[in-house]
């Protein structure tokens, strides 16, 4: 695909996505058919081939992505996406590329569950990405675009943070998000064309000239089990103190209720707080970018003078846990949120932020 | 006669193998062919779940370990972003013909140009002898304690056979290590795998039929004897697919 760095263009968000992942240098993709992410694999599938990449459908989410497993283990940039039930599929390779230290990025287009659940948008998937993605003791960032613009930047990201921490990265995303149209731009350097050399710590041959490379997550001896996550664990608190992000809106400091939403709840509930803002409310928006590390700092400064808090997503409520933990329970937080695969209406969140102010 | 040596391309560390098992020798099966094809530098292996999943520690080259049964899953990534290194995976019943079914039978369907070495003892040898998808019928296991019933546990799967029927196998043989000759045909097979990997003609599998005395309860001799009776009359030896003429660039 020929865009100029600086165009502005429409593309559907997966697209935008998958587009990203090239330029970033993302060389192998893996993956298999599920909706509302199959269009990330049916552009990998056209672009790939043109730029001696690979792509490859896998017969499961399983082979999917211990096929990223042997491949980032090489010591190559790749990636996999998939949707709700297929990242449940993933769990056990996730587990192993983070006990690995091996960088990838994961992409997940949620849809509603549980079980088969509905292919209509969800973020009933947050506890599982930022509490379950795997067994054992874990982490993996989690990123949360709110358009198709971010879809593109936080990807790029992504494999920044992934390879800069030697993790899986997550794009956490929604099926209306994947599935939706807007005007966006790609910036940064373009590495879709150049062939890069494999991670030195990768197994991909030691060509007699260096000693032998083992990627692994077995650790018999328990002394060097918890010595590695002890290391592992420094790196997270790395990404704490360096890569948690938010948004928040200028009236903040002003503000008497803080509403907290991420990706596309964001944005329904930007238009709520805006049209509170109109009726001369005193509310504002707070988006986390990064899940995890979720943004406790920026949030404790935005709700400095806050009376209330209002979290709302697409779940019966998962984020509101790390609001409170954040908050530490010194403000009430109250909750409002649809699932099933249903979006918020603006007008139910202002309807929420109203009664809040009632009460 | 030459110097019996150690192979290179096998480091001079303790196994932790049981007295008696068939393991050190296919390891060093493979590593004899690493080094007869100068390939050590070149070469990927990727070791199973099971009693085989610390051969990283023991092999020369390059290692990756995979979750239980991916090991061709696993593979295939390495070799897709290789495709000119040599990538092996070295597994167990269990891992490939149970766990591992699905990724095995579309790593060969797709003609993964990988080499699988198949080592087949009837039984799951780490984790104390259970029932296998290869355990024989009437077979006793921790888990089949009146014999394996066919009734109830099914039969036993005949990998080469099954996996011989898909196209992108290049080739598939079943040999065995009870003695100096089949131990001899043991590494022609396993050359052969590598060397159909080498001219890029397809996924290639050699199963190795070897022995568990720990886990079967006899002495390894006895083992060995049995392999020969028991197992070898329904997993017969030999080649079940050659491809690596037809398909010869």
């Amino acid at each position: 695909m020929d865009i100029n760095m600086s165009e502005r263009v429409l593309m559907k968000g997966n697209e935008a996505l998958a587009e990203a992942a090239i330029r970033a240098g993302c060389r192998c993709y893996f993956g298999y058919p599920i909706t509302p992410q199959t269009e990330i694999a049916a552009y990998m599938a056209r672009r790939l081939p043109k730029i001696n990449g690979v792509f490859l459908q896998a017969e499961s989410e399983i082979g999917a992505i211990n096929m990223v497993y042997g491949c980032a283990g090489s010591g190559a940039r790749c990636m996999t996406s998939s949707s709700s039930p297929g990242i449940s599929l993933k769990a056990e390779g996730i587990s192993y590329l983070a006990g690995a230290d091996l960088p990838c990025v994961i992409v997940n287009i949620q849809r509603g569950g549980p079980g088969l659940g509905t292919i209509q948008p969800s973020q009933a998937d947050y506890w599982q990405a930022t509490r379950a993605i795997g067994h054992g003791d874990l982490r993996i960032p989690v990123f949360a675009p709110a358009t198709v613009q971010e879809m593109v930047d936080l990807t790029t990201k992504a494999f920044e943070v992934a390879e800069k921490y030697r993790t899986p990265v997550m794009i956490l995303a929604d099926g209306f998000l994947g599935q939706m149209m807007e005007p966006m731009s790609f910036s940064g350097e373009d590495k879709s064309g150049k062939r890069e050399e494999p991670f030195a710590w990768g197994a991909f041959g030691h060509g007699n000239k260096r000693k032998k490379n083992i990627v692994n997550s077995l650790y018999l001896k328990p002394e060097a089990l918890e010595a590695q996550i002890e290391e592992r664990f420094k790196r997270y608190k790395q990404i704490k103190e360096k890569e948690s992000t938010a948004v928040c809106g200028e009236q903040a400091e002003t503000a008497e209720i803080i509403v907290v939403a991420y990706g596309c709840t964001a944005r329904t509930a930007q238009a709520a707080v805006h049209k509170a803002q109109d009726e001369g409310l005193k509310v504002e928006l707070f988006r986390p970018v990064t899940l995890w590390p979720f943004p406790e700092k920026q949030l404790k400064d935005a709700c400095k003078n806050a009376k209330t808090v209002l979290v709302t997503e697409m779940s019966k409520g998962q984020m509101v846990d790390d609001v409170k933990l954040a908050l530490e329970c010194k403000i009430p937080v109250e909750f409002f949120g649809r699932t099933g695969g249903i979006v918020p209406e603006p007008d139910e969140i202002l309807q929420k932020i109203k009664e809040m102010v009632v009460n | 006669m030459p110097d019996f040596k150690r192979p290179n391309a096998l480091l001079d560390v303790q196994t932790h193998y049981c007295p008696g098992c068939t393991h050190g020798i296919i390891h060093r099966l493979v590593a004899e062919v690493i080094d007869d094809m100068g390939i050590e530098g070149e070469t990927i292996g990727v070791c199973p779940v099971g009693c085989s999943v610390l051969e990283y520690n023991y092999f020369a080259c390059d290692m990756m370990q995979a979750s239980h049964g991916r090991s061709p899953a696993v593979a295939t990534g390495i070799k897709r972003a290789n495709p000119d290194k040599f990538v092996f995976t070295y597994q167990g019943d269990g891992d490939l013909a149970a766990i591992g079914t699905a990724e095995t039978v579309h790593a060969a369907a797709r003609g993964e140009n990988i080499t699988i070495i198949f080592v087949n003892n009837t039984t799951y040898g780490m984790t104390g002898g259970q029932m296998a998808p290869t355990t024989l019928p009437g077979q006793v296991t921790q888990t089949s304690p009146y014999g394996r019933n066919t009734n109830t546990d099914g039969f036993p799967v005949k990998v080469c056979e099954m996996l011989s029927t898909l196209d992108g196998v290049a080739y598939a043989e079943r040999v065995m290590v009870a003695d100096p000759k089949s131990v001899n045909q043991a590494k022609k097979a396993i050359r052969k795998g590598f060397e159909v990997q080498k001219n890029k003609q397809g996924f290639s599998i050699i199963e190795v039929l070897s022995t568990c005395p720990t886990n079967w309860g006899i002495s390894p001799q006895k083992a060995i004897e049995r392999l020969k009776s028991e197992m070898v009359p329904y997993y017969p030896l030999g080649v079940f697919k050659d491809c690596s003429v037809r398909n010869k660039e």
